[in-house]
């Protein structure tokens, strides 16, 4: 001991860090899931797709790393915007990643309807090469728009992979607000409750057990009621809902740490209740607030994603993983990857958010010390 | 024992009464009505559906109305399901509700204790890590992610079993959304069971036991009557929220139960649907705890004579 | 044949943990005959429960056990569990240290002691129920036949170990293992208890190890005793033998660490620093309905005492006695009624705040030294939080250099101040708790039981500093306890408690002489025969 007297010791925190570092699927999900943060936060930026743009003609395209118009979508295309232009094709032949189009049309074709081409989601303006027969016969070159949807379009012809990194962003970020406000609620009222104790005490968990016994559901769908569908409204109110289990065990901690001999020790030193609360109390509670802020998160996230399920969350054309959950499990006929994706992200985030915190509980409480 | 369950009967009632105050206002003081549709109806024709169901009436009225109602038995007609008393549209359901229960409940006890006691016996081992991560993965992956899954593998692809329909309760279709009710629960129960086995295998009196040369099975029996009393009290809340029907696997499934009568009820502001709902859930709720404070003190001596 | 029936030869016992390798019992050898008792004597973490448990194949499941255990030849290292589970219990049985934890919560003790005997024995049910009465009776449970319904919390500790007798010695087993049985119980009992334990030898004739920390107990009951430190024996032989003319020095040493000597008196007009007269402390316990039904618990019932500058008063009293409530009791940490001055100040009307100055002259040190330092402050923190509330003035330097002084005067690096007590042992953490006491420069100390948590060594070190500080400072020690070898090295006075009430309060040596009453002189009886006022 005497060689290392002089450094500095080690806190309880600081060997909870070591433990949890060699935990190795808690550090694989710590790292998994700011991966997945980070694609959320800029990931929509890189996609070149807005969340909300809608591709009409490319409605429920698979998931697929090709690059999109597929062959067998050209031709189609090129007929569809002709007969716009009421003209008929005489002849196309491909040029790289362009079309040379020859169009004939009984009457003049009017060159201004040519924004047709650039309109559509497959190509880009139509240059005029040629005209001839007094404007009745047209030849363009029509470069094709290249576009890809890795994870694929929804019904509506957006964007899956774009749309569900937003979604996580909206998931994660409510998670995290909901959370933040369980917590604030829960720590000082259970501390509060913990601490004071005798018939203050008993009241305020009296309100909690009422509380617990109405139905859950019923509860957050009477807040869905009250807020309307401003989602932000909502989560805060979430967050007042599910503090009630961190009301618990903040009060049992502080329950029990009251009792501890340490507590009692500042008591006889004189310290005054504000100290005890500072420097004994609330340290002290701080392992299991973390250990169930990690395991609270996926249940608001999980919350939410229900809720949306259920048609009441976050409304069109902003998404969370549950709207696009809950859009995948009406289309598992045929476009199963519209379920496939979303509940990838959704399950993953959670997976690792629960062994974070699987990791965080027994590094600060290692029983087999 | 018989004075023990009166008490815990009687101290049930108070907390019903607020369960039942607390919700009535809260659905009253929520804006919207029951008659508001996309296009208004005429005043006077609201004027008469108001009070047709007393909703004219001042609000303490009401309440005071409903409440004696409640006592004989009367949840009162629904607003929104015309024709039909929400007792009938209850009582309609709740047999499917909680075949589907009480199969999902009877499930997690039984595969999540023996998953989480087989763990438990050889922590550490392979057959331990995957319980553990069968347990997670029961707890993570949302039941409105399992059920559609399950519909296109075991429906869609492998054409094992009808993607949904109640039919009669026939065994074919309540087999996913059985399973689907049950797998978070055996997730619960096998992570508690075997987190509880273990701290008990460690036990002073377990070393005792083996000290006197108690066999396995004997330690097996020990441990897991001290094992089950938590376990007991994480299921009674759940058997009552299971019994009284999942939105979820109702709606996925198109089965009968009650579970989709909260959104639906409360979206359309059926006050008496949702007062009923939230009353028959009370009950379960309560009736459940009781019940588990009884096993409690059948299994635990020290509560008996606390 | 030999008439040794269990020897233990060059065992040796490792733990696997995260921090590598823990050689825990490096190469023991022992042996015990029918008749004989053997004693294993060591310090906590000695590795003496270690070798018993290991060679009993009951080690936990990261420990590896190498080397030679055998029960009438049977070899027992290395034997299946089968095989295992029909020697322990039938030739070989253990008892443990908490009878509080050692039996099962939720069967009676009726199911558990007809368990075992069924288990090694061809019996019905009633002929073993029969038998479990018998030897309910036999550890003189009082009612035995109807006891067998009762559920261990029904019970006291001390009958809870007479139950562990019971059912260890159900199946007449050839060894008896006892580790530290009686240690978790107090005085009174645990002499019943040994009684129990030399009387049932006697008849039965099997061979007794006992595992002790406790060398009074070893002198009362053991023929030959093992003395063992870090994991290896360092001495053995028959019991005069070691104790009359110790050869190795870790022996002399333990021999030595019995608190010995007395405090000198104090002058006899020295000014009274605290009086009390009937002193209270009532506990409501709600219970029932709706919590009507109300319940007394007197605490402390009527409790008079007065102690002078630089004197000690010693309390003792068994566990529920109410001597540690009266300590806190003084220092407002438990609601009183009754007159307690301090100096001239009459403590119990003041609220917290008035109370505040005065705390920093009225300190408590208490038992636990693991429960009693704040976790996640450091040492100097911890130390130098009363001054935060006493000299609020005082810069962090100035802070940090009286914590250093504090720590230097309890014999401690003051280069520690920047751990955290969970880098700390036990009798290192006592003096830090001390160091916190003492930094406020106060006049009275309550200890309670300050050393009971420790090893006796360190024992002996915690009282010599304490005694050296009451000197230096001219302190008045409240010193409860319930060990009285302690009291008597510590204390001027003595109070003797139970249940709530003083059974007799006089000076040291004539408390201890010549005691007055029933409960005094059976619990000095007590304490002379298990050893703790030898000589």
């Amino acid at each position: 001991m005497s060689e290392a007297a002089t450094s500095r010791g080690r806190s309880l925190w600081a060997d909870a860090g070591d433990r949890l570092r060699r935990n190795r699927a808690a550090m694989a999900s710590l790292i998994l899931i700011s991966l997945i943060a980070l694609a959320c936060l800029f990931g929509p930026l890189l996609t070149g797709h807005a969340y909300d743009r809608v591709y009409p003609d490319y409605v429920k395209v698979p998931a697929s790393l090709e690059s999109q118009p597929s062959e067998d979508r050209i031709a189609p295309g090129l007929q569809r915007t002709a007969s716009r232009l009421r003209a008929n094709i005489a002849s196309e032949t491909r040029e790289g990643d362009a079309i040379r189009l020859v169009l004939t049309a009984p009457r003049a074709i009017d060159e201004r309807s040519l924004a047709f081409f650039e309109r559509s989601d497959l190509f880009h303006a139509a240059k005029v090469l040629e005209r001839a027969e007094e404007g009745r016969r047209l030849t363009l070159l029509v470069p094709i728009e290249r576009n890809t949807f890795v994870f694929g379009t929804d019904g509506n012809g957006r964007d899956m992979l774009t749309r569900t990194l937003i979604a996580g962003r909206v998931s994660l970020a409510i998670g995290l607000l909901a959370t933040f406000v369980a917590i604030l609620i829960g720590v000082s009222y259970g501390a509060i409750s913990g601490y004071l104790g005798g018939r203050i005490d008993m009241l305020m968990m009296r309100a909690v057990d009422v509380l617990y016994s109405l139905p859950f559901i019923f509860f957050v769908i009477m807040l869905v009621v009250f807020f309307g569908r401003n989602f932000v409204l909502m989560f805060l109110a979430v967050g007042a809902v599910e503090w009630l289990d961190m009301a618990r065990i903040v009060r049992g901690q502080t329950l029990s740490l009251k009792r501890r001999e340490f507590v009692q020790a500042a008591d006889v030193l004189g310290v005054s209740t504000p100290g005890i609360l500072r420097r004994h109390i609330i340290p002290n509670t701080l392992g299991p607030v973390v250990v169930y802020t990690t395991l609270l998160v996926p249940k608001v996230i999980l919350l939410e994603s229900f809720l949306s399920f259920l048609g009441l969350g976050v409304q069109e054309p902003m998404t969370s993983w549950g709207v696009l959950i809950s859009d995948g499990a009406r289309n598992i006929q045929g476009a199963t990857y519209l379920l496939i994706f979303p509940a990838i992200f959704l399950t993953t985030t959670l997976f690792c958010l629960n062994f974070i915190g699987d990791g965080l509980r027994d590094a600060l409480d290692p029983r087999d010390r | 024992m018989v004075l023990f369950v009166l008490r815990r009967f009687l101290s049930a009632i108070p907390t019903l009464f607020v369960v039942v105050t607390l919700s009535f206002f809260l659905m009253r003081v929520a804006p919207g009505g029951p008659f508001d549709l996309e296009q208004p109806l005429e005043a006077k024709i609201m004027e008469n559906l108001n009070r047709a169901f007393g909703l004219d009436r001042p609000l303490i009225e009401q309440y005071g109305r409903y409440l004696l109602n409640l006592l004989s038995g009367d949840l009162g007609p629904s607003f929104y399901i015309r024709d039909f008393s929400v007792a009938e549209i209850l009582l309609k359901g709740l047999p499917v509700s909680m075949t589907l229960g009480s199969l999902a409940i009877l499930l997690a006890l039984v595969v999540g204790t023996t998953l989480g006691v087989i763990a438990s016996l050889r922590q550490n081992s392979g057959v331990d890590y995957a319980v553990i991560g069968f347990a997670t993965a029961g707890v993570t992956i949302p039941n409105f992610v399992v059920a559609p899954l399950f519909q296109i593998i075991f429906g869609l692809m492998l054409s094992w079993l009808p993607v949904g329909g109640w039919n009669n309760g026939a065994v074919r279709n309540i087999i996913l959304p059985v399973i689907v009710l049950a797998l978070p629960q055996i997730a619960v129960v096998a992570r508690m069971t075997r987190a509880s086995m273990i701290e008990a295998l460690r036990s002073d009196h377990v070393r005792t036991l083996r000290s006197l040369g108690m066999g396995q099975r004997v330690i097996v029996l020990h441990a897991l009557r001290g094992a089950i009393l938590p376990i007991m009290s994480y299921l009674g809340p759940t058997a009552a929220a299971l019994l009284t029907g999942s939105v979820v696997v109702e709606t996925i499934f198109g089965l009968p139960g009650i579970g989709r009568y909260f959104v639906e009820g409360a979206l359309n502001r059926d006050y008496t649907l949702v007062m009923g709902t939230v009353v028959v859930v009370a009950i379960f709720v309560l009736l459940f705890n009781m019940i588990v404070d009884i096993l409690y003190a059948l299994l635990d001596p020290r509560v008996r004579y606390e | 044949m030999d008439r040794a029936q269990f020897h233990i030869r060059d065992l040796h016992v490792r733990f696997r943990t995260q921090a590598g390798e823990l050689h825990a019992v490096k190469g023991v050898s022992l042996s015990v005959a029918r008749g004989e008792t053997l004693a294993i004597v060591g310090e906590s973490g000695s590795g003496k429960s270690q070798t018993m448990l290991a060679a009993l194949g009951l080690i936990a499941s990261n420990g590896v056990v190498t080397g030679s255990a055998t029960l009438s030849g049977q070899e027992l290292i290395g034997a299946s569990e089968r095989v295992l589970n029909t020697i322990r219990g039938a030739t070989v049985t253990m008892i443990f240290q908490e009878p509080m934890t050692s039996l099962d919560p939720l069967f009676t003790i009726g199911q558990q002691i007809i368990a075992v005997i069924r288990r090694h024995r061809k019996l019905s049910q009633s002929e073993a129920r029969a038998e479990a009465v018998a030897l309910l009776e036999r550890v003189r449970i009082p009612d035995a036949a109807n006891r067998l319904a009762a559920y261990p919390h029904e019970m006291s500790g001390g009958q809870r170990q007479r139950v562990m007798i019971a059912m260890a010695l159900a199946n007449r087993p050839d060894v008896l293992v006892a580790d530290e049985p009686t240690t978790a119980l107090d005085v009174t009992i645990q002499s019943e208890i040994l009684a129990l334990l030399a009387e049932l030898q006697r008849d039965m004739g099997m061979a007794i190890v006992f595992i002790t920390h406790d060398l009074g107990v070893v002198r009362r009951i053991a023929n030959r005793v093992a003395v063992m430190r870090y994991g290896e024996i360092v001495e053995s032989g028959p019991v005069r033998q070691v104790f009359d003319a110790p050869r190795h020095a870790y022996t002399r040493a333990l021999l030595e660490a019995e608190p010995g000597g007395t405090k000198a008196a104090v002058a006899a007009d020295a000014p009274v620093l605290l009086a009390a007269e009937q002193v209270r402390v009532h506990y409501a316990i709600r219970s029932g309905f709706f919590g009507r039904a109300k319940r007394v618990i007197r605490a402390v019932d009527g409790v008079s005492l007065t102690l002078r500058r630089g004197e000690t008063l010693g309390v003792v009293g068994e566990s529920g006695s109410g001597k540690s409530t009266l300590g806190r009791a003084i220092v407002k940490l438990a609601p009183a009624s009754g007159m307690i001055r301090f100096e001239d100040r009459a403590l119990v009307p003041l609220s917290r705040a008035e109370m505040r100055p005065l705390r920093r002259s009225l300190q408590m040190v208490f038992q636990d030294p693991y429960g009693s330092l704040s976790p996640r402050m450091t040492v100097g923190e911890i130390i130098t939080e009363g001054l935060l509330v006493h000299e609020p003035a005082l810069s962090a330097a100035a802070r940090d250099r009286r914590a250093a002084e504090a720590l230097e005067e309890v014999q401690l690096d003051a280069a520690l101040r920047n751990r955290f007590p969970h880098e700390f042992s036990g009798g290192q953490r006592q003096r830090i708790a001390i160091a916190r006491s003492m930094i406020l420069k106060p006049q009275l100390v309550i200890l309670d039981e300050p050393t009971s948590a420790l090893d006796r060594s360190i024992q002996k070190a915690i009282v010599d500093l304490l005694r050296d500080l009451q000197k230096r400072h001219d302190l008045a020690y409240l010193f409860i306890s319930h060990d009285l070898a302690v009291v008597r090295a510590m204390a001027d006075k003595i109070l003797v408690m139970k249940d709530g009430l003083v059974v007799e309060q006089g000076p040291r040596d004539e408390l201890i002489r010549h005691p007055r009453e029933d409960y005094t002189q059976r619990l000095l009886a007590a304490a002379t025969q298990t050893g703790f006022l030898a000589g």
